[in-house]
């Protein structure tokens, strides 16, 4: 994972904007992470008969080679489904700029290299007007630094260290913590029988 | 130091501090689906990983089964199913399929089993994981790469959130129940008010709910987008969990599962029991809603151009206008289930309401039990006859159902829909579908009326 992230970026300034709303449920219905870059946003982008909404605005030049979005308060609420967070990598959106996220979908995106730049509403709304210029150019996210510039400015956002470490690092939540199985270990030892579980077949 | 909830049941599972920050926590017991799961599983496949400890984990069909039959309605869920009792059985862990007694919605069959007692951690891929904090057991939804996490190492990678304490104290009024008041904490915190916290109810009005009410309450915490919601463990959480399949389990009696007097909170927000009324949702929020006595909003001066923007959405996509009276608002369908409102407790309320009366002519009236042992039970105290003959659908089968359409209960384009259910986003319930979430006494009466109903003009059974 690079170190900074650059596109160009897209407003979608609807509060609220659940999980069932980025992927909607029929597209659920797989065994495997991949083909969900059609799902992702489904009924913002397409009509019943499956044709682009022309009004939507990542349905518009430019902002439909947007790999950044700008969004409103509480992106991401709602069920945890992960596949929201697979279809919008796949979709090619490599971060989501926001005042707040839910949590299940905050640490989604983590484990999937979806950076969530958290910044204040002032500047959330600074940027968003940024990027509904069609002429706006590329917005640049520096992870290191934690810092946004969008033309002339440049403003900071909040991420919190072990996330910050995981989008540089990139790297296995499940393989790096087995080199802690000792400990893990160590932690089992000390419950009592009765405090581990075993559920009857 | 005076202690909250949450950071005794942090404390008491952290296994280790990371260097970046997060730590390592233990998950006491992890419960799956057959819809967040599969691809935890082929993870582990492409690692080469086993399971840490397989009989810590349950794995449950509840999303996507039919509740009309119990044949897969279609070929993509039979696949789902499938593909989740055979990861089970490859790994050895506990699977309550279709066809057993014990399967029916996770966050109604875990208390029903006795897998939750207070002071446990559970884990689970669904984000009303949060149900298991009426026990003062610390439970919260994760993704599909934290499910893979939990079965290859039993911990998750965790950072410790901010706490809020939420006080509802006072009497509830004639026809307030559960749902109401939860319906309230998420009004008044606003949905996503409480991202990056966990939530402690307190309060007489909390105390005094059963364990059902309570569970209700903190299943939908998640809605205001708490990651965690803790009530105290009292004599009626610990016997809930008495005498249960899984009683063995109740040894977690190491410590008091309750916050210490004058523990503090990061934020606090107090209640009165006694100014809540029944509720309904009117919008596209769990947050946006009205007593049902009130009318719909209108556009106030002071409101920001994206409130008005916000507002004009939801009510264009509810087909209603700002001003109107919300018992006018006449429905298409009733909805009893999801794992809010689908305890025996709830089907109880509704059929004292439904007892002796007809369902309005032209509204599909459905009632999913919340699990296979719950229908039974329901079956047994003769509430199925109370529910057919009011002219409800009492379906034979258990799951999520029509709360999320993920089987074949969805709702048409259009469809305006009392519900349950803990979410009325856009397109839950089905493609343009309209829902309005009230409690299921509330379902009942708007059922029997063909229009969003008072439950309180309602003479029940009990009088």
């Amino acid at each position: 994972m690079p170190k900074t992230i650059k596109g160009h970026a897209a407003p979608l300034p609807l509060a609220n904007v659940d999980t069932d709303v980025i992927m909607p449920k029929r597209f659920l219905i797989t065994i495997t992470r991949e083909g969900l870059a059609d799902g992702t946003f489904a009924d913002l982008r397409f009509d019943d008969a499956g044709a682009p909404r022309p009004d939507f605005i990542l349905n518009q030049t430019p902002w439909n080679k947007a790999t950044i979005l700008i969004v409103g308060d509480n992106f991401g609420c709602g069920s945890s489904r992960e596949h929201a967070v697979w279809g919008m990598a796949q979709l090619g959106f490599t971060a989501a700029i926001g005042t707040g996220f839910a949590g299940i979908f905050y640490d989604n995106a983590r484990k999937n290299g979806l950076a969530l730049p958290i910044v204040t509403p002032e500047v959330r709304d600074q940027l968003m007007t940024l990027a509904a210029d069609p002429d706006g150019g590329e917005f640049c996210i520096n992870i290191e630094t934690r810092t946004i510039t969008a033309s002339n400015i440049t403003v900071p956002f909040q991420i919190d260290g072990a996330t910050q470490n995981a989008l540089i690092r990139g790297g296995d939540d499940t393989l790096d913590t087995l080199e802690y199985a000792e400990t893990i270990r160590a932690f089992e030892a000390g419950l009592t029988d009765k405090m581990r579980v075993r559920v009857i077949k | 130091m005076s202690r909250t909830l949450y950071d005794k049941l942090v404390d008491a599972h952290k296994v280790c501090d990371l260097p970046d920050g997060d730590m390592l926590i233990y998950v006491d017991f992890h419960i799956m689906n057959e819809y967040t799961s599969p691809q935890a599983f082929s993870g582990l496949d492409q690692k080469g990983l086993n399971v840490w400890r397989p009989e810590a984990h349950l794995a449950v069909i509840d999303h996507v089964n039919a509740t009309r039959q119990r044949d897969p309605h279609d070929d993509a869920s039979k696949l789902l199913i499938e593909n989740l009792e055979a990861n089970c059985s490859k790994h050895g862990i506990a699977f309550y399929g279709l066809g057993d007694q014990r399967q029916g919605i996770e966050h109604v069959v875990v208390p029903e089993q006795g897998l939750v007692v207070p002071g446990m951690l559970i884990a689970c891929g669904d984000s009303h994981t949060t149900t298991y904090g009426a026990y003062g057991a610390l439970g919260f939804g994760i993704g599909t790469s934290e499910v893979e996490h939990v079965l290859a190492t039993q911990t998750l990678r965790y950072k410790r959130l901010k706490t809020m304490q939420v006080v509802v104290d006072g009497d509830l009024g004639p026809g307030v129940t559960a749902k109401d008041i939860i319906m309230k904490v998420v009004q008044v915190v606003g949905a996503g008010g409480a991202n990056g916290y966990a939530v402690e109810f307190a309060g007489s009005a909390i105390k005094t709910q059963g364990m059902a009410g309570r569970m209700t309450i903190c299943n939908m915490a998640v809605e205001l987008g708490a990651r965690a919601a803790l009530m105290d463990a009292d004599d009626a959480a610990y016997r809930m969990a008495a005498g249960r399949a899984h009683s063995d389990l109740l040894h977690f009696d190491t410590e008091e599962w309750s916050a210490d007097p004058g523990a503090k909170y990061d934020k606090v927000f107090h209640i009165d029991a006694a100014q809540i009324a029944p509720l309904i949702s009117w919008g596209t929020s769990p947050d946006q809603s009205v007593p049902i006595d009130g009318t719909v909003p209108v556009v106030t001066r002071d409101m920001t151009p994206k409130a008005r923007a916000a507002l004009d959405r939801a009510l264009t996509y509810m087909g209603l206008v700002a001003g109107q009276s919300v018992q006018d608002i006449p429905i298409d369908s009733a909805f009893i289930g999801s794992c809010t409102n689908s305890r025996i407790e709830d089907l109880r309320a509704a059929a004292s309401v439904l007892k002796g009366r007809k369902v309005a002519e032209g509204v599909n009236a459905i009632v999913v039990p919340g699990s296979t042992f719950t229908r039974m039970q329901a079956e047994a105290e003769g509430l199925d006859q109370v529910f057919r003959e009011a002219g409800f659908d009492w379906r034979p089968e258990s799951g999520c159902s029509m709360c999320l359409a993920m089987n074949d209960d969805i709702a048409m384009d259009g469809e305006r829909l009392a519900s349950s259910t803990n979410r009325n986003f856009e397109g839950r319930q089905g493609r343009g579908a309209r829902t309005h979430l009230m409690s299921p006494a509330m379902v009942a009466a708007a059922a029997i009326s063909g229009h969003l109903a008072d439950v309180r003009t309602f003479r029940t059974e009990e009088g």
